[in-house]
């Protein structure tokens, strides 16, 4: 579905992507793992066209990414829910949501989408007037993944949903993370919460400063040395 | 002074007012969804007024039925301006993109220079002059025309930027255009449009002081200081601030011209400029920024 092969990306002088070779099929949950600063969010900055590659191929279901705007990544089913959720803080929770839908095929779907997005999070649907702006960082949290669903994505990407969340608020997001991804959504996951994002993906990616320096199944990593003791303290 | 005198003063300052106010609310507009301040911005209306005053002494068109051609005019030619120069420079330095659009604005005025001399023109209509009695209160025609005009285009406005997906994703690229990117907006088309809506706001507002003022190719550089005025006092890139900001700026004018002199209004203008933003840095509805 996904494929990047030798992406290398740098701001300015400063490289921070090195030939990053990253996959993902249809229906999976793959996660990019890693310490601040390794470059997990940059990738995603890449694939959603925010930021231009020195060189390297992103195709999508066989579209080349590197020739369009951010724009018509989202056109393509790639949709990215970005870190820090970027909610649009003097817009309601309905107005924030019906910007989701903003492409014209998403558009068409709005009222089944919106009524979907609801039974996800109910809570939404209880302050559809508030401001964005207004709301705690779980709520947020919660519009701006349902602003992403509003666009019918085919690949979902997440960037650090977990982040400034509650710990009982973490189990509720990877727990939804789930559900979305029953539902039909392929999901590519950046976090820094390993343990939880390992334990729910299929596949996972472990950045080192800029490099792919392990891949495997989330069980495998799980078990494995290098991460028991590099994230997750054991 | 009586205080019909005084009412007379506020009244007319109101009138003036929702002019200045289309003036200011086209330079929030483009300053929000850009962050770029449009230095031309009284020169978009000094072009106006030469279109308005083109149309009616070589095609008889009276200037408030002008409009209707002066709004999609001023539209392209702001939308051009933006696709041509102004996206070339956003979140460049300041200084690049003041000198950009200044530069902007010294080729328009010199353009309308050269076409039309630099000879002060009079549009005068068969109403320039009259005015009508409500309460004992003279109320000129051409200004409460051009009011009625104004609150029109305020509420068409209001309407577009809150129902329509268009105007809501104007809105959204303003507050966070990284976001807006990510939601499949084309920002560059929404910029576009934005800077299309400013110019046309400010060419409609020379169109419609037109027939009470005078037309010059630098008639542009005072209306920028007084459209900045107007955007910072009522919060930058807050169109109802905009708005408020072009009454009371429209009123302080005319009430501070018949209160202490014509000469002085200037001056009461600027301290209440100094006033509120000693109290309120951000404007009157704008938001301290964080």
């Amino acid at each position: 579905m996904l494929k990047i092969d030798k992406l290398n990306f740098s701001y300015g002088d400063l490289k921070v992507l090195w030939e990053i070779d990253l996959e993902v099929n249809q229906g999976e949950i793959v996660t990019v793992v890693g310490a601040n600063g390794a470059g997990k969010s940059t990738t995603l900055k890449n694939i959603s066209r925010l930021v231009k590659p020195n060189s390297g191929s992103m195709t999508f279901n066989g579209v080349d990414l590197t020739r369009l705007e951010s724009h018509q990544v989202v056109e393509q089913g790639v949709v990215q829910v970005p870190e820090g959720r970027k909610i649009f803080p003097e817009m309601t929770v309905m107005e924030n949501l019906r910007m989701g839908s903003y492409i014209p095929s998403a558009r068409k779907e709005r009222e089944k989408n919106m009524a979907l997005v609801f039974t996800l999070f109910p809570r939404l649907k209880e302050r559809e007037k508030q401001l964005g702006g207004t709301m705690s960082g779980g709520e947020q949290q919660m519009l701006a993944i349902g602003r992403g669903l509003m666009a019918n994505p085919k690949l979902l990407l997440l960037d650090e949903p977990s982040l400034g969340l509650s710990p009982l608020f973490v189990k509720n997001i990877f727990d939804i993370i789930i559900e979305i991804n029953r539902q039909g959504v392929t999901i590519l996951l950046v976090e820094q919460n390993v343990y939880q994002s390992l334990r729910i993906a299929n596949r996972a990616y472990v950045l080192e400063t800029g490099r792919v320096v392990l891949t495997g199944t989330g069980t495998d990593l799980l078990n494995n040395d290098h991460i028991k003791k590099a994230f997750l303290g054991m | 002074m009586t205080s019909s005198v005084l009412m007379q003063a506020i009244i007319s300052g109101i009138l003036v007012g929702g002019v200045y106010a289309l003036i200011g609310v086209g330079l929030t507009i483009i300053f929000g969804v850009m962050r770029v301040i449009n230095f031309a911005h009284g020169d978009l209306m000094m072009v106006g007024m030469y279109l308005t005053y083109f149309l009616f002494t070589q095609l008889g068109i009276d200037p408030f039925v002008s409009v209707i051609i002066t709004i999609p005019t001023m539209f392209i030619f702001g939308g051009i301006i933006q696709k041509l120069f102004i996206n070339r420079i956003i979140g460049s330095l300041p200084q690049n993109q003041i000198l950009l659009t200044i530069g902007l604005g010294l080729i328009m005025s010199n353009s309308a220079m050269l076409a039309f001399t630099s000879d002060y023109k009079i549009l005068t209509t068969s109403y320039s002059s009259s005015s009508f009695n409500i309460m004992g209160i003279s109320i000129s025609q051409p200004l409460a025309l051009s009011f009625l005009i104004t609150a029109v285009i305020t509420l068409l406005l209001y309407w577009f930027f809150m129902k329509t997906d268009t105007g809501q994703a104007i809105r959204a690229t303003a507050q966070d255009r990284e976001a807006a990117q990510l939601m499949g907006i084309n920002v560059k088309r929404m910029s576009i449009i934005a800077f299309g809506l400013g110019a046309s706001l400010a060419g409609t507002a020379g169109a419609l002081i037109s027939p009470t003022y005078y037309i010059f190719p630098q008639v542009g550089s005072a209306f920028t200081l007084k459209a900045f005025v107007i955007t910072v006092l009522g919060g930058m890139g807050s169109i109802v601030g905009a708005t408020l900001g072009g009454i009371i700026i429209g009123v302080v004018e005319s009430v501070g011209a018949v209160t202490i002199s014509s000469d002085w209004k200037d001056v009461l203008v600027f301290s209440i400029f100094l006033l509120v933003l000693l109290i309120k840095p951000a404007g009157l509805m704008g938001k301290s920024s964080t």
